[in-house]
């Protein structure tokens, strides 16, 4: 079971986790500031450094607050601020249909579905709330171990299969 | 013996414009009948035309299952190819389970190639399930992402990547819901993206909970779902209780209440088969009172010779064109 994400879970998180209209905030204050202190980053730091510091931010604290996977394309506040790459078939778009009478998931018994938690969240959040409902494009499995919030902020992560996006324009 | 690829038949040719027979008949209007094939355990052709031969004269479509239970059997293209081949009207079941996005799309535009028309999107249940637990889980996909991209191949007439298909599949794409399992509030509204990413048939998960499927359908209904989308009911019938037992407690999404558990204990012996086809027969018929429900989709593991009597018995049984 060592190779599921759940199984390297760091402790003290899920309190944090039930609290989805204060990590919305969070969410949202952090990527306003990001988005107004970026250019001036930039211009002092290094591309190697600036690479550096951002993925071991990442990983410390959304890896202690969501047990973040890092693929490197959030979605985060989309799915009731709940990482949905915790799910062990990777679902950006879930619940599957092999969600257990208890709520707990088909393939680690002992975990309650990463999926149950996101909607149950969405349904309290308010700024993102209903985002779940977003169609999520299919994950590019070449950005994982980069950061997300430099992806974010460079447009990376918003660059979707061009034939994703023909039918996303009508 | 002739070789059917150096002369490829009459149907072969005409199959590339046709539209999904299944599509056709939902359109009529009529209750359709859709069946779920046993795919063999073996590379002879006979196999599979053994398992299809009792569906065949009462089915609309019959679904090749993809690896179901995360069990290997003969591929769903291969099944697919053969039915049609002969004349039936295949269901590709796709799972995202073992194949990443370039092998699923070449697989999509295959099958088109080699008959198939309906197509079934399913996340597919986990590694964990089958006798080969040890397998690496693919998930490139998941259903939803798959279900788009069969709608880009066929509606753009290009792959993921944008490149362009000299002549794109004509598919009549499905998926499947399941309003059985947490969390049954919100299955609805899963149901509603499904069809936003192109889905328009469902086949659900076994239903052997009638209240909690007509609590599903009116939210649905309150939604205007069932005007978007045909829905096919999963029925199928119990052997006894301990396969009862075992589907619902091995089979990942299956939920069996106790009330239909207990009926099975309490018949005698020799009279279990009939009365797990009794079930069946009475799920179809409250199934099919219920608005939005456009047919049922039989799931007869190794029984697929009690699905002719599931169908006249319920009656839905109808005469189908000479195929």
């Amino acid at each position: 079971m060592s190779s599921f994400a759940e199984s390297k879970r760091k402790p003290g998180s899920e309190w944090l986790k039930n609290r989805p209209r204060l990590l919305e905030g969070i969410y949202a204050g952090s990527k306003s500031a990001l988005q107004l202190l970026y250019p001036v980053l930039k211009r002092i730091l290094p591309a190697r450094w600036m690479d550096g510091i951002f993925v071991w931010s990442e990983e410390v604290s959304k890896g202690y607050l969501f047990n973040c996977q890092m693929c490197g394309q959030c979605i985060l506040h989309s799915t009731g601020m709940t990482c949905p790459m915790n799910c062990p078939k990777n679902l950006r778009n879930g619940p599957c249909g092999g969600v257990r009478q208890n709520g707990h998931c088909e393939v680690i018994p002992e975990m309650p579905c990463v999926w149950v938690q996101a909607w149950q969240r969405d349904a309290q959040m308010g700024r993102y709330g209903g985002e779940i409902q977003l169609l999520q494009p299919p994950v590019n499995r070449s950005l994982q171990n980069s950061s997300a919030w430099l992806n974010l902020l460079e447009g990376v992560d918003a660059q979707q299969p061009s034939g994703w996006s023909t039918i996303e324009l009508e | 013996m002739e070789n059917p690829d150096q002369h490829p038949t009459a149907s072969e040719g005409e199959s590339l414009g046709s539209e999904s027979r299944l599509l056709q008949v939902l359109k009529g209007g009529h209750f359709a009948v859709t069946a779920e094939l046993n795919a063999p355990d073996s590379a002879d052709p006979k196999d599979v035309y053994a398992n299809v031969l009792a569906l065949g004269d009462v089915c609309d479509g019959i679904n090749a299952t993809d690896g179901s239970g995360a069990n290997c059997h003969m591929s769903s293209v291969a099944c697919c190819a053969l039915m049609a081949r002969a004349g039936y009207e295949p269901v590709l079941q796709v799972s995202c389970r073992d194949r990443n996005r370039i092998a699923i799309q070449g697989d999509l535009l295959g099958a088109a190639a080699l008959g198939v028309r309906n197509v079934l999107c399913l996340t597919g249940d986990d590694v964990s399930a089958g006798d080969q637990p040890e397998a690496r889980r693919v998930f490139d996909f998941d259903a939803l992402q798959l279900l788009r991209t069969a709608q880009i191949l066929r509606d753009q007439g290009v792959f993921l990547s944008g490149r362009k298909l000299t002549t794109a599949p004509d598919f009549f794409l499905g998926a499947a819901a399941n309003p059985f399992v947490p969390p049954q509030d919100l299955r609805h509204l899963r149901l509603a993206k499904k069809i936003e990413a192109g889905a328009q048939f469902i086949q659900t998960q076994y239903c052997y909970d009638v209240p909690v499927f007509e609590a599903f359908m009116r939210r649905a209904r309150d939604m205007g779902l069932h005007e978007r989308v045909y829905m096919l009911v999963g029925v199928g019938p119990l052997r006894s209780e301990r396969a009862a037992e075992f589907m619902r407690s091995r089979v990942p999404g299956v939920h069996i209440p106790d009330a239909v558990v207990d009926r099975l204990a309490k018949t005698p012996r020799k009279g279990k088969r009939a009365e797990g086809i009794q079930i069946c027969v009475e799920i179809i018929e409250e199934v099919k009172q219920i608005e939005g429900v456009h047919g049922v989709h039989i799931m007869a593991y190794r029984q697929e010779e009690t699905v002719p009597e599931i169908v006249e018995r319920a009656g839905i049984l109808r005469s189908r064109p000479e195929e």
